[in-house]
């Protein structure tokens, strides 16, 4: 069945030959800049943020070094304020974000039976600029003393609370560098979002209603939905800053009756949704590989879509449960709690789903599956840590401590990254046509998972015993040093992984078995085309009647349409 | 595999334009943007810790007021007049919409004169220099950049580009116009009622 | 529920709680400290915002702990008992596309998980942040400053710096208020903690129920120095209060033989930045020094305060602190030493 090429209406049957003279590197290059190709910029869009998963994990690991022992002298203090800074900016910015625009870019007009993207020029043009902002935003290394003293960098922290950003504070460039970083990169991901919207509403093939698309789709279309809304007002923050600190504004000038926490707030109602931004498409690879290896179709499909935008909704009105201690009411507070705890619902669903769909079915642990469920038990963790911080008198507690360090980088490594793995592996051998190696699959995902456990499940231990974030080193009488070297020791195991699953990336591009057009046995239209697709995917537009066309044409007996 | 099994009957099928979503999205991002300017505005109204506030400087706009909503409906009709393939007309009523937008264009950078050299207030002054500055001045550059739109579609009109078959991408663009006439009204109740 | 609600807990159940925990700390050399002080750990409450706060986080803990218990057991059974197996018939199993009864009965109990939960929130949110100021409360302005924490007792005329007195078993207000950028001042085992932000004055209370010296540290970046903005708690008894009070009412001594080095820092840049009472310096922008010889620290809790240590400090505050406010004094070794005499006569 693997195989097989299956006869879906305008599936190609075989790859058209593209003999092709062997192009100069310059003309490769050239290609590579100017394409518009929908699967081209989705594979820019990966590399670029896989580069950057590199960059942000070492400078994690500089972090890691300085923090092994107490008064420890690695970095100095102002080298480790901009390595937090540019690990946490990085990883949001320029890994996670463009990771799941890539995949979407890669997958949405795939799966839906489209040729390509509904604006295919602003496709490109979002993701240059994309690029772009990265590039400006380590441009900053070079800058001042250069890299001997790091150069401006930026150094007040991924949040950037007000006023220590302003010019009085921060002399020099390096917060400009980040906030017109962000800007520039932030106008690319509206221009993609806005993409993926009218890509999902006006180009899907023939019978792929709204409630027949993949959750893939769905789920991408409400982050992109959401980022709409949620980046927006982060450019408009940021534009705010640097009217400050270039023509003389008072925005978050505290000295002129500007506000400090009215910063916080705009930051946060894009930094709370933004979490979603980044956690829902982990749920989209997970919708996607679940089922698949576990031989069932998704349990409650209009459930986990009603979850999903229900999650959208809420989380927009969540974003003050980061500022339980800046200071707001008993009833503001009060108010917080409840939107926050109710997020929990919606996310219960989903897991509860995701145990049903595997209920029952015949579940194959090939590489994409372990990293799936791993994601589930950390899902879990991090969002039981995540509802102690929504009780905010403890929240006074764990808020800023090494806990919250802990409970996020649960849900951003523990649940999205692992997800990001579970996608690569599914679908690598879509976008190459080779499978990735299973035996350095299985140490990348051994060596990951106890890494990551003996790093973070120790973190939230060093928070309780009151350990704040972003010192740059502690003293020895608090009690923080062993924890911390165990935390470190986890870190490098997880680097190291990381390290065979960049090896493993690049040996298998060479090296790697055929994958063929259908190697998971899959039901999703992206799997009726060769491997890699060719150009524009589909000779002639699809006709879907479920929701999953390949398994109404694997079993043409019971076919899926007649249970929808 | 069997043979192909009996498929459920087609349905008809028709999707939105993408032109209008895609245009519709970046309006709600827009949004969003101004609803941060809009909101900080609120937000320091009456907290300057200096003068002029705005009751001392501030005159309302209502002739710009009134010529910016009008284009709104002038931009209409020409809408109208494409759809019939009436490019004459379209053609007379799209330069009267840029005439509206460049006197609102022309009205603002009266009244910051007047605020910069009389009054003294500039963005560096206090709260309300900056936010009104910030906030009046981001919705200038959307008429701006709506302005440069506007001309570029009329160059093509003078020259006979445009088409009737246009007419889809020329409603889209009025999209962003009645837009941006949409904020003004937003604007004009935040600084110049609620804000004075 | 009640009996985690309860106000005077035992601290110490919070310790037993994690008992690899404790093991792992006690491998850990107490250092320097002169006072008798533990690490420390939001499980070991010494006050009564913090005692409610422990109990809520217990609860907490029991429900979460519950939901992963089911909810971890549940998947691990599923992925065993479901796991595809090498002697099978290659079919595919049953497909199930959902069931609204199940999916309605697990949306029902996430709600009322939330609803007690909530409630139980809600409680001590008020219980804490709308609780009726006690009469005899004591009030202490706390300013934070870049790396620094300054201390006024406005009622009782003291101004002091990083070291924080106050009596035990009477509740204490704190002000918070800064001079330049967000802090956050966190002492867990006191109360949780509470931003100080510029323009935004913040209020919050402690009742320390037992002696002790209490740390904590400054938990909101504020700058290169934030890991040593330090903070020392001393909670004293009534008497040891009372005297403490008296004896930083006094103005600075005044000693003949430390002349030298009074004039030395009364002609030099120290007086722009630092006040001594009853002297001519009478600068705000440093700590305030009058009774400087009574601290145990100096650079807010980051460095002891002893003759050499004093003396490197003054030669050279970036070697303790790097990125501090206070400049080099360039001055020679002979006149340091005089105005560390002096400094060291501000009882």
């Amino acid at each position: 069945m693997a195989d097989q090429t299956l006869p879906i209406a305008g599936s190609l049957d075989i790859t058209p030959p593209r003999v092709k003279e062997r192009a100069t590197a310059v003309e490769w290059l050239h290609e590579w800049v100017i394409t518009t190709d929908h699967k081209r910029l989705g594979i820019l869009y990966i590399v670029y943020a896989t580069f950057f998963l590199l960059v942000g994990g070492l400078e994690a690991m500089l972090i890691r070094i300085q923090l092994i022992k107490p008064d420890n002298h690695f970095l100095s203090p102002g080298a480790f304020d901009q390595m937090f800074t540019m690990h946490g900016t990085t990883m949001v910015f320029l890994m996670g974000m463009p990771l799941l625009f890539g995949f979407a870019n890669y997958l949405v007009p795939l799966m839906i039976g489209a040729r390509d993207m509904a604006f295919p020029r602003l496709n490109a043009f979002s993701f240059w600029l994309t690029a772009f902002g990265g590039l400006l935003l380590y441009y900053s290394f070079i800058g001042g003393y250069g890299l001997y003293g790091m150069g401006n960098a930026p150094d007040v922290a991924w949040f950037a609370y007000a006023p220590l950003t302003e010019r009085a504070f921060s002399p020099g460039h390096s917060t400009d560098y980040w906030a017109l970083a962000l800007i520039v990169s932030g106008f690319g991901t509206l221009g993609t979002a806005i993409n993926i919207i009218a890509t999902v509403l006006s180009m899907r093939c023939r019978g792929m209603t709204l409630l027949r698309m993949p959750l893939f789709v769905w789920l991408l279309f409400v982050v992109s939905g959401m980022t709409l809304v949620t980046i927006t007002p982060l450019t408009a923050c940021q534009i705010m800053l640097v009217i400050d600190r270039y023509l003389g504004g008072h925005f978050f000038d505290t000295q002129a009756g500007g506000s400090a926490t009215i910063w916080a707030h705009f930051f946060w109602i894009f930094g709370h949704p933004e979490v979603y931004v980044l956690v829902l498409p982990a749920f989209a690879i997970e919708n996607e590989v679940i089922p698949v290896f576990s031989r069932k179709a998704i349990f409650g499909y209009p459930a986990m879509v009603a979850a999903s935008v229900g999650i959208a909704f809420i989380s927009m009105g969540v974003w003050a449960h980061h500022m339980f201690t800046i200071g707001m009411t008993s009833v503001g507070n009060t108010f917080f709690v409840l939107s926050t705890m109710l997020v929990g619902i919606p996310t219960g669903i989903k897991i509860f789903n995701w145990l049903a769909t595997i209920w029952g079915g015949k579940v194959q642990f090939r590489p994409p599956m372990l990293f799936a469920t791993a994601f589930l038990f950390q899902f879990l963790i991090a969002g039981l840590t995540g509802i102690m911080l929504a009780v905010a008198p403890w929240d006074w507690q764990l808020h800023n401590s090494y806990f919250l360090i802990a409970h996020f980088h649960y849900v951003l490594v523990g649940a999205i990254v692992m997800a990001f793995f579970a996608g690569f592996y599914y679908w690598y051998p879509k976008i190459i046509g080779r499978m990735l190696d299973e035996t350095l699959a299985k140490w990348h995902f051994w060596l990951f998972v106890i890494g990551f456990h003996i790093t973070f499940d120790t973190m939230h231990f060093v928070g309780l015993l009151g350990m704040p974030r972003q010192i740059y080193t502690y003293e020895a009488d608090r009690g923080w040093g062993t924890l911390n070297t165990v935390v470190s020791i986890g870190g490098f195991i997880q680097a190291i992984a990381v390290l065979i699953f960049a090896y493993n990336l690049i040996h298998s591009y060479f090296r790697g078995r055929i994958a063929g057009n259908d190697p998971w046995d899959a039901w999703t239209l992206e799997w009726s085309t060769p491997s890699p697709p060719p150009d524009y995917n589909f000779a002639t537009d699809p006709v879907v009647h479920s929701r999953r066309p390949l398994w109404d044409l694997k079993h043409p007996d019971d076919p899926d349409w007649k249970y929808e | 595999m069997s043979a192909i099994p009996a498929l459920p009957p087609a349905e008809p099928w028709s999707l939105p334009s993408r032109g209008r979503v895609g245009m519709l999205s970046l309006i709600i991002g827009e949004s969003g943007i101004f609803t941060i300017f809009v909101v900080a505005y609120i937000y320091y109204i009456g907290k300057s810790l200096s003068g002029p506030t705005p009751q001392q400087v501030l005159d309302i706009p209502l002739f710009n007021t009134i010529c910016l909503l009008s284009s709104s409906v002038t931009i209409w009709l020409s809408e109208r007049q494409i759809e019939r393939g009436n490019m004459k007309a379209f053609g007379a009523l799209w330069a009267l919409t840029m005439a509206l937008g460049i006197e609102f264009i022309i009205g603002t950078f009266l009244e910051w004169k007047k605020l910069i050299f009389v009054d003294g207030l500039t963005i560096h002054t206090n709260l309300f220099g900056t936010t009104f500055y910030s906030l009046v001045g981001l919705h200038a550059t959307h008429v701006v950049v709506g302005l440069l739109m506007l001309t570029l579609v009329l160059i093509f009109t003078l020259t006979g580009h445009v088409k009737e078959s246009h007419c889809e991408r020329i409603q889209v663009l009025a999209l962003y116009w009645h837009f941006v006439d949409g904020v003004w009204v937003v604007v004009f109740t935040v600084v110049y009622i609620v804000g004075r | 529920m009640i009996s985690f609600m309860r106000k005077h807990g035992a601290p110490l159940i919070g310790l037993k709680f994690w008992p690899a925990l404790l093991l792992l700390q006690c491998v850990q050399p107490c250092a320097w400290a002169q006072q008798k002080h533990t690490p420390p750990s939001i499980f070991a409450p010494a006050s009564t915002p913090a005692h409610d706060i422990y109990g809520l986080s217990l609860f907490t803990l029991g429900i979460t702990g519950g939901i992963f218990v089911v909810v971890a057991g549940l998947l691990t059974f599923a992925i065993i008992r479901f796991r595809g197996r090498q002697d099978d018939d290659r079919s595919e199993p049953p497909q199930i596309y959902g069931s609204m009864q199940v999916e309605l009965a697990w949306t029902v109990v996430p709600v009322l998980i939330v609803v007690v939960l909530f409630l139980a929130t809600a409680r001590i949110i008020f219980a804490v942040q709308d609780a009726p100021k006690p009469a005899d409360a004591l009030d202490v302005t706390v300013v934070g400053h870049q790396f620094w924490w300054e201390y006024r007792y406005p009622k009782l005329g003291i101004v002091t710096a990083n070291e924080l007195h106050v009596p035990v078993d009477r509740a204490t207000y704190l002000h918070l208020v800064s001079a330049d950028v967000m802090h956050s001042f966190w002492v867990p085992e006191l109360n949780g903690k509470t931003d100080v932000v510029p323009n935004h004055p913040n209020e919050m209370w402690i009742q320390p129920l037992q002696t002790g010296l209490f740390l904590g540290q400054c938990a909101q970046f504020c700058g290169p120095e934030h890991a040593k903005m330090l903070i020392r708690v001393y909670v004293d008894t009534p008497e040891e209060f009372e005297a403490w009070v008296k004896h930083q009412q006094q103005p600075a001594v005044d000693d003949a033989a430390v002349a030298q080095g009074r004039h030395l820092f009364e002609t030099q840049a120290c007086t722009n930045c630092h006040a001594v009472n009853g002297t001519s310096a009478e600068g705000t922008f440093g700590p305030d020094l009058t009774h400087l010889a009574s601290r145990d620290t100096i650079a807010s809790g980051a460095v002891k305060n002893n003759p050499q240590d004093l003396h490197e400090w003054i030669k050279d505050p970036d070697h303790f602190k790097r990125g501090v406010l206070m400049p080099p004094m360039q001055l020679s070794d002979a006149q340091i030493d005089q105005v560390v005499a002096y400094l060291d006569t501000l009882k």
